[in-house]
């Protein structure tokens, strides 16, 4: 691999609060090799183009949808194969129009995970290259990772 | 010639459990690729919503059947950092030892897999029955053969029995001596290696961002490892190397696998050596979880499994998400397909270690 900076977790953080002063706020939460975080959701592609670029995040290792009954929330595990460090990023969407802007273009490992979260939350990524039903067929109507799609067992 | 569509599946030999590879074919020239999943979604995440925090310990076991032990292992490590539950330091030995067992069970089921896929089908039998004397260890440690339900959220279920270090010493150097034979028979079979070398080679560039890790990714020369990287129990007191390979190709990728066999092997030896001799192997967790989230990364024998779990003080989770290895690697297979044949679709896609029941959940 051509990249061989690393970095430290509190270089991470305070070249990421420099950049971001308002955006992101950081979680009190430690633990090894791990940094906790919640973004904006205007901000996200910005930080997401910055960690990738500057900071050598190179490996999106996961996105997930959470509905929190008033909000849904997007969350990004980010890694850097180098540093090893694991950023958690929490972005909270509106109830009622969730939109995010899509990190597939900068992290083709995203592609299918947020496929995935459209189709079990309805969470719209904008600009994924193709965002459609992923797991279930294309003719379904409804979410059923919302917490208010009531399963048969309750 | 007109293009055309062409789905290999849900139904063919090449795709070694229900999914659907839909190529679009120039002649026999592979332009386009799309997997088509979800034939397996039974709603896991859903499910478990439902379920108390124990409960879900045989349910991640069910998530796939070849490396069922992984996975509620790593179900067991995100639940104890959301708990925040240390555990003893055997249970830490047994449950690293497993894992590699299980690792050389799950590339031993992979290999007996990509046998017939290539036309040997003598390399089916010799690694079927070699897997088998893994899953008597298994029996014999936790009383199943396939899905244990052995790891806990604290520790693990049971201590190793009387004797199961005499048999694992055995079994280890009974299947050290077979390995050598495998590599026989494969490596030095030139139409096996014509079917694999210079094949689908995909740059360590590629392989990153496109989130493919594992045994794919240290092929294309990349060296990360989660327990090399991000080491959890005691890897890191452990000495061992990652494998990894610089071609790329589904030749590096199978390399890859065989050394980690040897490895893992060398590993269970190490942790024999180390291990304490007596102490607890479990503590008691707590029946609620509090609020708040946890998040545990592992070396699956497909690559980095993931969960993310969210407490909301109750005891079940509220939310429970799971990062399978080769759900991602098989978004990636459109780019290792194009421009190669029909014909070396098994080939490729085979090399990645098919399993349906982690990646549709």
């Amino acid at each position: 691999m051509e990249e061989t900076v690393t970095y430290t977790i509190d270089q991470v953080k305070s070249k990421i609060a420099s950049a971001f002063p308002t955006e992101v706020k950081f979680e009190d939460k430690v633990r090894p090799r791990r940094l906790f975080m919640s973004a904006n959701k205007d901000a996200l592609l910005k930080l997401c183009t910055m960690l990738k670029d500057e900071l050598g995040f190179d490996h999106c290792s996961c996105v997930s949808g959470v509905d929190r009954c008033d909000r849904f929330q997007s969350v990004y595990h980010i890694c850097s194969c180098s540093s090893n460090i694991t950023l958690e990023i929490v972005v909270d969407l509106p109830h009622d129009n969730p939109e995010v802007d899509s990190v597939t273009p900068l992290w083709g490992g995203a592609n299918w995970h947020e496929r995935e979260a459209f189709d079990m939350f309805g969470i719209i990524y904008k600009g994924h290259p193709r965002l459609e039903r992923l797991l279930l067929p294309a003719d379904y109507t409804f979410f059923p990772m919302r917490k208010d799609c009531e399963t048969g067992r309750k | 010639m007109a293009k055309m569509w062409i789905n290999m599946g849900p139904q063919h030999p090449m795709t070694h459990g229900l999914w659907n590879l839909r190529v679009e074919v120039d002649g026999e020239t592979i332009t386009d690729a799309e997997p088509v999943i979800g034939y397996l979604h039974r709603g896991w995440e859903k499910m478990v919503e439902d379920r108390h925090y124990p409960q879900i310990i045989p349910m991640a076991d069910r998530l796939c059947y070849g490396s069922s032990f992984t996975w509620s292992h790593v179900y067991c490590l995100a639940a104890e950092d959301l708990m925040g539950v240390e555990v003893p330091e055997r249970a830490k030995y047994i449950r690293v030892m497993s894992d590699e067992l299980q690792r050389i069970g799950s590339h031993l089921m992979w290999l007996a897999a990509i046998g017939p896929d290539l036309g040997n089908l003598t390399i089916f039998l010799y690694a079927m029955r070699e897997r088998e004397l893994f899953m008597d260890l298994f029996q014999s440690l936790c009383g199943a053969r396939m899905t244990y339900n052995f790891p806990r959220i604290g520790g693990v279920r049971n201590d190793a029995p009387p004797n199961w270090e005499r048999d694992l010493v055995r079994t280890l150097d009974y299947f050290e001596k077979r390995m050598d034979e495998y590599e026989d028979l494969v490596d030095r079979n030139s139409v096996f290696r014509m079917r694999m070398v210079d094949l689908a080679p995909l740059s360590a560039k590629d392989a990153i961002n496109l989130g493919v890790t594992g045994p794919s990714l240290r092929g294309s020369g990349v060296k990360y490892d989660v327990r090399h990287n991000d080491p959890y129990e005691i890897y890191d007191e452990l000495d061992w190397h990652m494998c990894v390979r610089d071609e790329g190709d589904v030749y590096a990728r199978y390399r890859v696998r065989m050394d980690e066999m040897r490895m893992s092997v060398q590993i269970v030896r190490e942790c024999l050596k180390k291990m304490p001799k007596s102490g607890p192997i479990r503590v008691k967790p707590p029946r609620t979880a509090p609020v708040g989230t946890g998040m545990a990364r592992m070396e699956d024998p497909r690559g980095e499994s993931l969960m993310y779990i969210i407490g909301d003080g109750t005891d079940k989770p509220f939310r429970l998400k799971v990062r399978s290895p080769f759900f991602v690697t098989l978004s990636a297979s459109p780019v290792m397909l194009r421009s190669y044949k029909v014909a070396d679709v098994p080939s490729i896609m085979g090399m990645l270690d098919v399993c349906m029941g982690e990646t549709d959940r």
